[in-house]
């Protein structure tokens, strides 16, 4: 496997998301003071997956990364979802 | 051959990632507790949320988002061999380490004042749901500010290194790791606010 | 590998090469090889250990009523006995010891990746056996909970559970560390030429373990924590009086219990896939799909768990769906025995022992892995359930597959280690004493299971008497076998006849390197130019 070279992201990419994570939070309440129902848990938990998403593509330089380490924290995702979702077909129709 | 003090940079970094892939499960088993219990008892779990201190649980999302971007640019710091502002950023994010888990204590204080803790008579007496969930309350935010405290030490014990020039601009995935480390914290923090502090 | 043009290295062999001797040159040792063996020997002796408890519990069901101990005992000595076997001997048995010792030279590299983490995880390991075995002598006593730690029983009980628990955190940390150790390893540290096909299939098996450790292993990590949780603080997220429900307790506690059963069995069909074509003289049948369905047993495997909960009282639907899954497991697995049938079909098939614990393996797993189906299927296991057919069951798989391809393992690889082999006639007569003594001592319980005998009780009725004491009479028989195998094996490896680097016949990397392999495993970098079973490259014998 060749070494990827490594990728200096600048302070000012490095704001600018901050700025949208703080931008997002704020979001995120916003939404949740909204009488939305049963909506209301989706789109907040939407927002904290893109801002989860930012933090990983860029602070944790996910997006700079070879593609096997896509794949694999991929793979994890999958298996949580997996067990959170099996285990509902328990609960769902108990 | 490949000699032992060879570093296999790329090798060092996907060992990180897969020991953070298991802290992501290690939270996973209580966010399956959390989903399964929120279906069964969703008026609890939001009588629950309106008890918990929505500033508190705000300024400390943002302590620890601020927090992420120091150790961020710590590591372009490092990469530019700026050894000093990388010190400068690492104690900037042990600091905000610091105020979280002040914050965390003052609300925990304020809770267990109140007679709100696990076991506690006033959630004996009411609706299971709201034991519940402040049970799930204790034990998510309890392991996370557990691994602020480690996170934070890692973070310490790595700009010791940095200071001693162990870790440098050409050497540094120690830093880069411990960075995926606090980034963690943060992507779990992320989750566990609106999961506990918003569902009002 | 290239004709080097230095002179030829004098190797030292990795038990005597730094100047350091003594303990201290062991423990602290981050040669994988060293802490191989310090695997190897600490899993064995736990081994030994559960093997005892297992043989006084046989003693006690021997003839209704009280024989030899109290219920009590009882009770703790079953719980201890799978704590042990499950936690400290099969888990850690295939990737600590033998992934340890073969799979780097497998794979042709020097070390694994983190060679100080690997060492670390041996130390983990150490710590929470300890922590567990302070735990049967202090507190309440030891737990009386049965393995798995059910509540609500377990967060009542007035043993030392809370101990014991944390012990097992422990040791699930240092195998969590392990599999960070080995996926990485693989994936880096791969020789020129060593490509993912032609990866020898025990590293294949230990790549999808790995896995499973990685993934299954820290929902272990949350139960337990959570049933410390609900000793100490009384949190009730299982206690139904506080609105918990002790059904999630199991939901989490198979997530990663039903998964970790691979990790004991997965890398026991890597060792069988590695002997069958060394000892048929023929390249393994069907490569691919052997590397691909210990892949997919992997990923198959961690959907399944909800197959031990039909009768705990979860929804219909989910009984369907996970009996559905079970029977979808079945499919990898059998592609497996298929292939290695296939592999033995018109092959020069010589008896050795390790061979014949392989063939046996391929037997009694198939008889395990049967009655698994009978179990998987919602019908058949309401009427079995938590009775000694499950016991037998388990036993066919885990001891029956896993534990004999470990001693297949022992007689096949220890020999590489110590460069000295053990003596042949011996080592058959164990096998044939310990293949009968299983038969007897588990078939039994299948049958006393299949008329209602249920498990964990310590009393009977006098009806299931006869094939109780058969049962018992078969556990001495397998005893006798096993002190034969390990008295034949520890004094052929002291003592025994000399080996050549490739005693086998083996195409794999390991035996082209001396016995015992020097400490930096090879002179140089070897350069792959063939597959792990292509006995035309390999030398003879």
């Amino acid at each position: 496997m060749t070494e990827a070279p490594h990728h200096i992201i600048s302070y000012t990419k490095l704001t600018a998301v901050w700025g949208l994570l703080l931008l997002l939070t704020g979001a995120t309440i916003l939404v949740t003071r909204l009488d939305l129902g049963p909506y209301k848990i989706l789109g907040a938990l939407t927002i904290a997956c893109v801002k989860s998403g930012l933090v990983i593509a860029v602070f944790m330089h996910m997006k700079y990364e070879e593609r096997l380490l896509r794949i694999l924290l991929f793979v994890t995702l999958v298996t949580l979802a997996i067990f959170i979702g099996f285990t509902f077909f328990d609960v769902l129709y108990r | 051959m490949s000699h032992p003090e060879h570093k296999d940079y790329a090798g060092a970094k996907l060992g990180m990632w897969l020991f953070l892939f298991t802290e992501i499960i290690l939270f996973g088993g209580l966010f399956i507790l959390y989903a399964v219990y929120l279906h069964r008892y969703p008026r609890e779990f939001t009588t629950g949320g309106h008890e918990l201190n929505l500033p508190y649980g705000a300024i400390n999302t943002m302590v620890l988002l601020t927090s992420s971007l120091m150790v961020a640019m710590a590591v372009t710091a490092i990469q530019q061999g700026r050894r000093l502002l990388t010190l400068r950023l690492l104690g900037g994010t042990i600091l905000c380490a610091v105020i979280f888990m002040g914050i965390k204590y003052v609300e925990w204080s304020a809770k267990i004042h109140h007679g709100i803790y696990p076991g506690s008579p006033r959630l004996a007496a009411g609706p299971p749901g709201e034991s519940v969930f402040f049970g799930l309350y204790y034990l998510s935010t309890g392991l996370h500010g557990l691994h602020v405290l480690i996170g934070g030490s890692v973070l310490a014990w790595i700009g010791v290194k940095v200071r001693r020039g162990v870790v440098t601009g050409d050497d540094f995935v120690l830093l880069e790791n411990g960075a995926l480390y606090w980034h963690l914290v943060d992507l779990i923090w992320i989750f566990i606010f609106p999961l506990y502090y918003l569902m009002l | 590998m290239n004709p080097s043009d230095h002179p030829p290295a004098v190797f030292t062999s990795f038990w005597n090469d730094t100047g350091k001797t003594g303990i201290t040159s062991w423990i602290f040792s981050t040669d994988h090889k060293r802490i191989g063996l310090l695997y190897f020997w600490s899993v064995l002796g736990f081994f030994l250990t559960a093997v005892l408890l297992g043989l006084l519990l046989r003693i006690e069901l021997m003839a209704p009523g009280r024989t030899i101990m109290g219920p009590e005992t009882y009770n703790a000595l079953f719980t201890v006995h799978g704590a042990i076997m499950v936690f400290l001997f099969i888990i850690p048995g295939f990737p600590g010891a033998f992934g340890n010792l073969v799979m780097p030279i497998q794979i042709g590299a020097r070390d694994v990746s983190f060679p100080r983490l690997n060492l670390f995880s041996w130390w983990l390991y150490m710590m929470g056996a300890a922590v567990i075995i302070i735990s049967l002598f202090t507190g309440g006593g030891p737990p009386d909970t049965g393995w798995t730690f059910y509540v609500p029983f377990s967060a009542r009980t007035g043993t030392n559970v809370s101990l014991a628990v944390f012990g097992v955190f422990i040791v699930g940390f240092s195998s969590i560390v392990t599999g960070v150790n080995f996926v990485t390893t693989i994936h880096r540290l791969r020789a020129p030429g060593m490509s993912w096909d032609r990866l020898p299939l025990f590293v294949w098996s230990l790549y999808a373990t790995a896995w499973v450790q990685i993934l299954a292993t820290p929902i272990l990590g949350i139960t337990l924590v959570l049933i410390i949780a609900e000793r100490v603080l009384g949190v009730g997220l299982f206690d139904p009086m506080k609105g918990g429900d002790p059904v999630m307790y199991q939901h989490l506690f198979w997530i990663y219990s039903h998964p970790a059963v691979y990790i004991m069995i997965l890398p026991a069909m890597g060792v069988i896939s590695e002997i069958i074509p060394v000892f048929s003289r023929k390249p393994v049948f069907g490569y691919k799909m052997i590397a691909f369905s210990s892949i997919a047993i992997a990923a198959a495997g961690s959907l399944v768990w909800g197959h031990h909960m039909f009768t705990s009282g979860m929804s219909d639907r989910a009984i369907l769906v996970f009996s559905f899954l079970t029977f979808v497991v079945a499919i990898p697995s059998a592609i497996k025995v298929f292939n290695w049938v296939s592999t033995l079909y018109r092959g020069s098939i010589s008896l050795e022992a390790p061979m014949l614990y392989a063939l046996s393996f391929i037997l009694l797993f198939s008889i395990g892995g049967l009655t698994g189906l009978i179990l998987g299927a919602a019908a058949t296991d309401i009427h079995v359930h938590d009775t000694h057919f499950v016991v037998g069951h388990f036993h066919y798989v885990i001891f029956g597959g896993s534990g004999f391809a470990l001693f297949g393992a022992m007689h096949y690889w220890l020999p590489k280690f110590y460069g000295r082999r053990y003596a042949e006639k011996p080592a058959l007569i164990a096998w044939g004493l310990m293949f009968v003594g299983f038969n007897i001592t588990y078939f039994s319980m299948m049958v006393l299971g299949m008329k209602g005998m249920p498990r964990r009780y310590y009393d009977y009725l006098p009806e299931f008497a006869p094939l109780n004491l058969v049962s018992t009479v078969g556990s001495w028989i397998l005893a006798v076998g096993l002190v034969l195998m390990l008295v034949n094996l520890i004094r052929g490896l002291r003592k025994g006849e000399p080996v050549g680097n490739n005693p086998w016949g083996g195409a794999t990397l390991e035996w082209t390197i001396p016995s015992p392999p020097p400490t930096e495993n090879f002179p140089e970098e070897p350069v792959v130019t063939h597959g792990p079973y292509d006995f035309s490259k390999a030398g003879t014998p």
